[in-house]
C-alpha cells in the first residue's frame, strides 16, 4: 500500500538537518511520497525504515507481463476496488482457449478468425490479446500446434501443456515470446515452477480457494518465482465472483502479498450466450485475464466494448485531437458543423454525419473532454473558443461559404457567435440522432 | 485450523425492500407479486450478506409502436408489436419476462396524441390479461404526463404498480397520485448521486414511504457512457450499505431502450460485415448492457428483445446460485 507524505514523515528523524537537500524532513517526505527522490538521500534513516518504505512502494498486486513487442499484455497492478475511487489500470486481457486436438485445418481457421477480431471504437483500437493452447493430444501433436500458433499469430501465448516434457518442448519453440505457462494439476506445480523460475516466465495455476492459493504462492515465491497468475475456477458464478473480489480486496485492503497477483477466469460454459454473460461479469469484477471458447465478432465486440468502458479513466474522459475533420468526400461547398472533443460526443456526431451520407466538415473544439452542455456551462465551449478554433485551423481556406451549424443545445450562443466569428450561424438538432434528417434538408442550400 | 483467508465488509445497513403488485389480501387483484431489494451486500456476494430476491425483468410494451426499430426487433416482434395485449402475453409467457413495462408513448401530442381514456383502458386491459403487476411510463413530455398518468394511476388504484418517471423539476403531481392510489414510483436523476438523493428526499417529503421509491440512475448503452451509470450506482450502493437511507432505494435500469439506440445494435450486416450477424449483435448489445447493470446493482431491468430477455433471465438464475 502506498504511504502518504505524512506517513513517511513519521518514519524520518524529524531533525530538519537538510542533508537530503530539502529544507525540512516534511518536504523530503512529500517528495518521497511522489517518488521524486530516493530514501538514500537521508543518511540517518534505519534499515527497518528503509525496508518499510521499500515494502510500501511495491504494488499491492504484482504487474505480470505476457508476450513481447507491441502485443505485450500487462495485467495486475490494480489499486482500487471501484473505478470511481481512482481508475482501473490494466484492461482485462481477453484470450481464446484452443485445444490442440481440434485438427490443423480447424486450428488455422480458428487462428484466422481470431486475427480478425480487431475493432475501433471512439478512436481507440480495441483488440483481443491472448491465445491459450491446451494439450489434449500427445506431446507431438501439442508441439506441432504450438509451432503453428507461433507461426500464424502475434498475440500473447498461454501454454497449457499436460506434462513437464511437453512444457520443455514447447518452450524450446516459443520461450522468447514470453508465454504465460499454465499448470494443469497440482502434482506438476513444482516442476513447472522450477522451469518458469529458470526461464523467468510467468506461471498460472488453479486452486480451490484463497487459503490454498496463498499457501501455494508462499511456496512458489520462496523458490524464487515472482510472476504468478491465479486461475480462479470454482463455480457457481457467484463463488467465482466472490474469490475474484477476495483476491483483489485481500491484496489492496489487507496488503496480503500471498494473493497479490493478477487473476484469471476461464469460461468453458457450452452455451455461448451464457458464456458471454459470465465473461461480462468477470471483466467488470476483477479478472485480469479472461479466456473464452467462442470467437464470433457479434459476441466479442460487446465484451471488448464493455472492457473499454469499465477501464476508462473516470477522471479523464477520452478526448479527440482538436481539428477540422472532413467527413466523406467533403469539399469547399460542404456544410460545416461544430462539436466538442469529448470522444463519445464527437464519435456519435461523426457517426450520424456518416449515416446521413452528406459530406461535411466537422470542427472539433478543445473542451477538455466535456460534452456540449457541460462544456458550455463550464465556459469551455463559448463563441470565443469556437472562433479561435476556426481561425487556428484556417476554416476560411477550407470552405468557400460562411455557414456554421451548431448543436441545438447551445442555440443561445448563436447571436454572440455570429458577431464574434462573422459567420452565419444555423442551429442544428439537439441530439446527434437528428443530424441525418437535418443534413438532408439543409436550411442554407 | 488457521483462520480462513478472507476480507468481509461489515455493512451496517441494507437496501429497502420494494413490493411490486398487490394480491387480493392486500387490496389488489394480482395473482403474482414481486419483491426486490433488501440486500445486505454488494451484488452477488452472498457470503457477505443476505441477498433475498433475484433481479426481475420488465419487458417493454408500447401503446403505439416506434417506427425506427432495426430488423432484429421488427422481425422477432412482427406478430405483436401493433397489439399491446398480445405483445405483453408473448413477452411474459414465451420470453419469460417477469412482468411488462407499459410505455405510453402514444399520449405524446406528436406521437399519436392518444387520450387519457385510451391509456387508462390499455392499462386496465393489460392488468386483466396478465396476473402480474406492471411498470407504467409516460411519454416524457411533462404536461401530458402530468395530465394522463394520474388518471391511469387512479384507474389501477390499489394494484401497487410502479409509475414513472418523476424528475427534480417535475415530481409533485405524479407522486401525489401514486401516494393516493397505493403505487410505487420511479425517481429519475441524470447520472448524479446528489440529485438522486435530493429527489428521494423531495419525494418522501411529500409523504411517499421510502420503500415505495426506486432510483432510475439514467443509464447509457454499452459503448455510450454506460460506465458513468455503472460508477454512480456503485457509489450509491456503497453509501446505502454504509447507512445513507436516502440512497437505500433499489435501482431500475432501462437497458432495452438504451441498447437498441446504439449504432452497434442497429447497423445492418452489409454495412458492418466485420461486426458479425446483425440480429445476434443487437441481442448481445442488449444482453451485455443488462449484465453490466446487474453487476452494478440493478434490481429491475426493462428490456426489449425476447431472446435477450431469455438469455438474461437464465444468467440471473445462474448468478443467484450459491
Amino acid at each position: 500500500m502506498a504511504l502518504s507524505g505524512l506517513d513517511i514523515y513519521k518514519l524520518l528523524p524529524k531533525t530538519n538537518c537538510k542533508k537530503c537537500g530539502f529544507q525540512t524532513c516534511l518536504a523530503f517526505a512529500m517528495q518521497l511520497a511522489k517518488k521524486a527522490v530516493l530514501i538514500d538521500k537521508c543518511p540517518f534513516v534505519s534499515d527497518d525504515v528503509r525496508a518499510t518504505l521499500e515494502e510500501a512502494s511495491l504494488a499491492a498486486i504484482r504487474l505480470v507481463q505476457i508476450g513481447t513487442g507491441e502485443n505485450k499484455v500487462s495485467t495486475g497492478n490494480e489499486t482500487v476496488m471501484f473505478r470511481h475511487e481512482e481508475k482501473f489500470h490494466h484492461p482485462t486481457a481477453i484470450g481464446f482457449l484452443l485445444d490442440d486436438d481440434m485438427g490443423s485445418d480447424k486450428l488455422s481457421i480458428a487462428l484466422d478468425e481470431i486475427s480478425k477480431l480487431n475493432f475501433e471504437r471512439v478512436g481507440q483500437a480495441i483488440n483481443v490479446n491472448l491465445i491459450a493452447l491446451r494439450q489434449r493430444s500427445g506431446d507431438d501433436g501439442f508441439l506441432k500446434a504450438v509451432s503453428e500458433v507461433k507461426r500464424s499469430s502475434t498475440l500473447g501465448l498461454v501454454l497449457m501443456p499436460a506434462t513437464a516434457e511437453a512444457l520443455k518442448g514447447a518452450l524450446e519453440i516459443c520461450a522468447e515470446a514470453r508465454p504465460l505457462v499454465y499448470c494443469p494439476k497440482p502434482a506438476l506445480l513444482d516442476g513447472f515452477a522450477a522451469v518458469c523460475f529458470r526461464m523467468r516466465l510467468p506461471l498460472a495455476f488453479r486452486a480451490k480457494d484463497m487459503g490454498e492459493f496463498s499457501a501455494q504462492v508462499k511456496r512458489l515465491t520462496q523458490q524464487g518465482l515472482t510472476d504468478i497468475v491465479l486461475d480462479i475456477a470454482e463455480y457457481p458464478v457467484s463463488e467465482r465472483l466472490w474469490q475474484l473480489t477476495q483476491a483483489r480486496r485481500l491484496a489492496i485492503k489487507k496488503s496480503e502479498r500471498s494473493v497479490g497477483f493478477p487473476t484469471m477466469a476461464i469460461v468453458e460454459t457450452e452455451d455461448t450466450s451464457q458464456a458471454v454473460c459470465q465473461a461480462a461479469g468477470f471483466i467488470a469484477k476483477y479478472a485480469g485475464i479472461v479466456l473464452l471458447k467462442f470467437r464470433r465478432p457479434e459476441h466479442i465486440l460487446p465484451l471488448l466494448t464493455l472492457r473499454q468502458n469499465i477501464f476508462t479513466d473516470p477522471q479523464k474522459p477520452l478526448q479527440v485531437e482538436p481539428n477540422v475533420y472532413p467527413v466523406g468526400a467533403a469539399g469547399a461547398g460542404s456544410p460545416v458543423l461544430v462539436t466538442t472533443n469529448f470522444s463519445l460526443t464527437y464519435y456519435t456526431v461523426l457517426g450520424e454525419i456518416e449515416a446521413s451520407r452528406v459530406p461535411s466538415h466537422l470542427i472539433c473544439v478543445d473542451t477538455e473532454g466535456m460534452s456540449v452542455l457541460t462544456a458550455w456551462a463550464a465556459e469551455k465551449f463559448t463563441p470565443d473558443h469556437i472562433t479561435d478554433t476556426m481561425t487556428r485551423f484556417k476554416l476560411g481556406d477550407i470552405v468557400r461559404h460562411k455557414n456554421l451549424i451548431i448543436p441545438g443545445y447551445v442555440a443561445m450562443m448563436s447571436g454572440d457567435l455570429e458577431e464574434k466569428s462573422g459567420w452565419r450561424i444555423y442551429v442544428g438538432p439537439r441530439e446527434a440522432s437528428g443530424l441525418p434528417a437535418y443534413l438532408k434538408n439543409l436550411p442554407h442550400e | 485450523m488457521a483462520e480462513e483467508l478472507k476480507y468481509v465488509e461489515k455493512w451496517n445497513s441494507k437496501i429497502n425492500e420494494l413490493k411490486l403488485g398487490a394480491a387480493k389480501a392486500d387490496g389488489g387483484t394480482r395473482g403474482k407479486v414481486f419483491k426486490v431489494g433488501n440486500q445486505a451486500s454488494l451484488p452477488y456476494l452472498f457470503k457477505e450478506g443476505d441477498i433475498p430476491f433475484a433481479p426481475i425483468i420488465a419487458a417493454e410494451v408500447y401503446d403505439v409502436p416506434e417506427d425506427d426499430w432495426p430488423q432484429a426487433l421488427t422481425e422477432d416482434l412482427k406478430d405483436v408489436f401493433r397489439h399491446p395485449l398480445d405483445w405483453a402475453v408473448k413477452m411474459v409467457e414465451e420470453a419469460g419476462a417477469d412482468l411488462v413495462c407499459l410505455k405510453l408513448q402514444g399520449i405524446h401530442p406528436d406521437l399519436g396524441g392518444k387520450s387519457a381514456k385510451d391509456a387508462q383502458g390499455l392499462a386496465v386491459a393489460l392488468l386483466k390479461k396478465l396476473n402480474t403487476p406492471m411498470v407504467v411510463l409516460g411519454c416524457g413530455q411533462a404536461d401530458t404526463d402530468n395530465e394522463v398518468l394520474p388518471l391511469v394511476s387512479e384507474a389501477t388504484k390499489g394494484e401497487r404498480l410502479l409509475f414513472g418517471d418523476v424528475v427534480q423539476e417535475n415530481y409533485k403531481t405524479l407522486t401525489a397520485a401514486c401516494i393516493a392510489d397505493g403505487h410505487n414510483i420511479i425517481a429519475e436523476s441524470p447520472i448524479d448521486v446528489n440529485i438522486a438523493k435530493q429527489l428521494n428526499i423531495l419525494v418522501s417529503d411529500l409523504g411517499m414511504p421510502q420503500d415505495r421509491i426506486i432510483i432510475n440512475p439514467t443509464i447509457g448503452a454499452l459503448g455510450y457512457g454506460i460506465e458513468y451509470a455503472y460508477s454512480i450506482m456503485e457509489r450509491a450502493r456503497n453509501a446505502a450499505l454504509s447507512g445513507d437511507r436516502m440512497l437505500a432505494m433499489p435501482f431500475i435500469c432501462f437497458a432495452g431502450q438504451e441498447a437498441w439506440s446504439a449504432k452497434e445494435a442497429r447497423v445492418i450486416e452489409a454495412e458492418a460485415p466485420q461486426w458479425g450477424n446483425a440480429r445476434q449483435r443487437g441481442i448481445m448489445w442488449e444482453v451485455v448492457t443488462a449484465m453490466a447493470m446487474l453487476h452494478a446493482g440493478a434490481d429491475i431491468l426493462t428490456m426489449r428483445h425476447p431472446e435477450a430477455i431469455r438469455i438474461v433471465k437464465a444468467a440471473i438464475a445462474d448468478l443467484m446460485r450459491h
